[in-house]
């Protein structure tokens, strides 16, 4: 049996097309793209056409509005800082409390330089309240930053409403879309949207590469200065080989948007369905009915995530989990907890997230597998009786320490 | 995904005695339900003799906290109770050939479990002031609630300090910058403000040329010289080490007084390691010999 993947959030396969297109970039066309030379022009030809493949997938108006960076981190935070060093008298930064640790990392960091940051909160869905946002968009305010897509639950944030909100405000507003990009289709020249993240590795392309996206006119400091390359706007030989890897991976993500959008969604909800009727006390975690085609995130009650993971693995499925123990930290995922889901499912929470290369008999063979390990998990649980959960399980077992 | 022993891997995927003990008469619920770790260990004690004669687990947690759960229960059957109270947490490492530095909890927790079982069979309260905070260096497994506290009761104002005081900070020095904001927080408290200075690593502080074969009288001497350096750190905790013998690439030590049978020897063992690697500049090996085994048996009794 090969193995299920079933983790690309996480990351992605590079399609083998790709690859194809990336190898002469090493070998006969090595040349640096700012050279006069031919090495260097056939080089810059390569770039140019990425440039508008990825433009045409995320609908920009202009190629230069595309800036080639390492990757979706690396454009958080030029995004970010820029914004507030293009405007050092506006001291404030509105993101939400779902956030990727990119941008939230980064938030804890300027709260420490003495920036004041503001976390929208969410509901139990993962859904934010607009009048709070609404209330926080002053003159004060540098940036808002709201990812696109969540990369655990898959669900959407009103972007695009609130990219309109920022602007009418007078404030720039930057997506992380690291999860949205090349699954839904987009069109940033009809948006407010100022700038925005994407990530290579995310679809089908390597690691190593991402762009930010910016708006023409967006007012913007570099993070790395140096020489020409992007314009200034991101100094550092290009990354030619990845960059036109990019460009093709763009061109195939928007060939495959409609079977992402029907086909992939189709097979996702399969997955879902399948486990949630056959495992009890088991529940689908976000906005379930706004999400990207391709996620399912599902908790497991009293039992813990990682113990899933590695009974899954020796399946052959990869997945993922929220739960402390597989982030070497204590705390189960500040998504979940965000949401207000109990500590009991919170530790207990899988995300399966499918592909255009996953197959039906895959989706078939983990609905078949999944709750064979969840029960053999909940028999050794304190928390789980003969059939369910035992009664009361607060009282039933209280440690002596929580 | 995590780095597990193969044992670790075994234990997980085929767990001995879980379940419910029907007939225990000793039971002990421990654990955080915010950490995601919960275990219930049942022993059956025979009230004759306080041998155990079963011992059977429920976890909910992840694959090591299973894992220890099944080693505690292998190790702690047969055994009379006092001697099941000298199992420590290294031994259910030890048993599972060794953890993930993040995943040590697991094993503390399954110790606690045992005590607290105990306790439970003769009648007594069990209490734990267990806290553990966010892992701060993971080459010597330390916690920022320890580094706090250190910093607190010695007063220490320094990264270097912290790494003299709790060893936190002396392997690879990538989690200065976390001991740094603990250092600046306590040192605010007590109304100072934290200076940065350049950090003295181990490689530094070995000022003698590393090059050219050392003969056997100069290794001894070097290897003499680490062990004077650790001293007064384990002496501050009530303990010291001696050296026995060094035979090749081996180094025999006696670990006495509090360090002999303390959780951290093994920990502490591998940093002193370390710092023989680095004066002598090549692999050594550093054993604990059977004395000092002897020594935290008689100490634990």
């Amino acid at each position: 049996m090969d193995a299920i993947y079933l983790d690309n959030n996480a990351t992605t396969r590079v399609d083998p097309a790709v690859v194809e297109m990336m190898l002469p970039f090493f070998t006969e066309q090595f040349g640096n793209a700012s050279s006069l030379h031919s090495f260097g022009n056939k080089v810059g030809l390569a770039i140019k056409k990425a440039r508008m493949q990825v433009q045409e997938l995320l609908g920009a108006e202009h190629e230069s509005e595309i800036v080639f960076t390492s990757c979706g981190t690396e454009s958080d935070s030029t995004a970010i800082l820029s914004a507030l060093k293009a405007q050092p008298e506006r001291r404030e930064i509105i993101t939400t409390v779902l956030e990727h640790p990119a941008i939230l990392a980064l938030c804890t960091q300027l709260e420490k330089e003495g920036y004041t940051v503001h976390y929208l909160k969410v509901d139990d869905k993962g859904r934010l309240d607009l009048d709070e946002y609404k209330r926080l968009l002053s003159d004060k305010v540098a940036v808002v930053s709201v990812m696109w897509a969540n990369n655990e639950t898959g669900s959407y944030f009103p972007v695009l409403e609130m990219a309109e909100l920022a602007h009418a405000a007078g404030v720039m507003f930057h997506t992380d879309a690291v999860q949205a990009v090349g699954k839904i289709p987009m069109d940033l020249k009809s948006s407010k949207i100022d700038m925005l993240s994407l990530s290579g590795h995310k679809l089908h392309a390597p690691k190593g590469i991402g762009v930010l996206y910016l708006k023409r006119g967006t007012r913007f400091r570099p993070l790395l200065r140096g020489g020409h390359p992007e314009r200034g706007r991101r100094a550092g030989t290009e990354n030619s080989a990845s960059i036109v890897g990019l460009g093709k991976a763009c061109e195939m993500a928007l060939a495959a948007m409609d079977y992402e959008n029907t086909e992939v969604a189709r097979l996702r909800d399969k997955l879902e369905a399948g486990i949630l009727a056959r495992v009890p006390r088991s529940f689908a975690t976000g906005d379930v009915s706004n999400r990207l085609p391709n996620t399912s995130n599902i908790a497991f009650e009293f039992i813990e995530g990682e113990a899933i993971l590695l009974l899954l693995n020796k399946f052959g499925i990869a997945a993922s989990s929220g739960s402390a123990c597989t982030s070497g930290s204590l705390e189960p995922s500040h998504v979940m907890r965000a949401m207000g889901i109990p500590y009991t499912a919170a530790h207990g929470t899988v995300r399966f997230s499918l592909s255009r290369y996953t197959t039906e008999a895959e989706v078939d063979r983990v609905i078949q597998v999944v709750p064979e390990i969840v029960a053999q998990l909940r028999k050794l649980s304190p928390y789980w009786g003969e059939t369910g959960p035992v009664e009361e399980p607060d009282k039933a077992f209280a440690p002596t320490y929580a | 995904m995590w780095d597990y022993s193969d044992k670790v891997k075994e234990h997980f995927f085929s767990p001995r005695n879980s379940g419910v003990l029907n007939d225990a008469n000793a039971v002990g619920d421990v654990g955080s339900i915010s950490c995601g770790d919960a275990l219930r260990l049942m022993l059956k004690v025979n009230p004759e003799t306080e041998v155990i004669e079963d011992a059977h687990f429920q976890t909910f947690g992840c694959g090591s906290a299973i894992a220890s759960s099944s080693a505690l229960t292998e190790i702690i059957k047969g055994m009379k109770l006092d001697d099941a109270l000298k199992v420590s947490n290294q031994d259910i490492a030890d048993y599972l050939d060794g953890l993930p530095p993040e995943k040590m909890h697991c094993s503390v927790m399954g110790r606690e479990a045992l005590q607290a079982a105990i306790a439970n069979y003769r009648g007594e309260e069990w209490s734990d002031d267990h806290e553990e905070g966010a892992l701060i260096c993971k080459c010597f497994a330390i916690d920022a609630v320890m580094i706090e506290d250190t910093v607190r009761a010695n007063k220490l104002s320094t990264v270097e300090d912290v790494i003299n005081y709790t060893k936190a900070g002396g392997g690879c020095s990538s989690c200065h910058e976390g001991i740094e904001e603990i250092l600046v927080k306590v040192l605010a408290e007590r109304g100072e403000t934290f200076q940065a200075g350049p950090v003295k690593m181990k490689e530094e502080n070995a000022q003698n040329g590393k090059g050219g074969k050392l003969n056997n009288l100069q290794r001894i001497r070097r290897i003499e010289m680490v062990l004077e350096s650790v001293r007064p750190q384990l002496q501050r905790d009530h303990g010291d080490i001696e050296l026995v013998d060094v035979d090749g690439k081996t180094v025999y030590v006696n670990m006495t007084g509090a360090c002999a049978g303390c959780q951290m020897e093994a920990l502490t063992l591998q940093g002193i390691q370390q710092k023989l690697m680095e004066e002598l500049g090549e692999m050594i090996k550093i054993v604990p010999t059977k004395a000092g085994a002897y020594a935290r048996a008689a100490s634990q009794a």
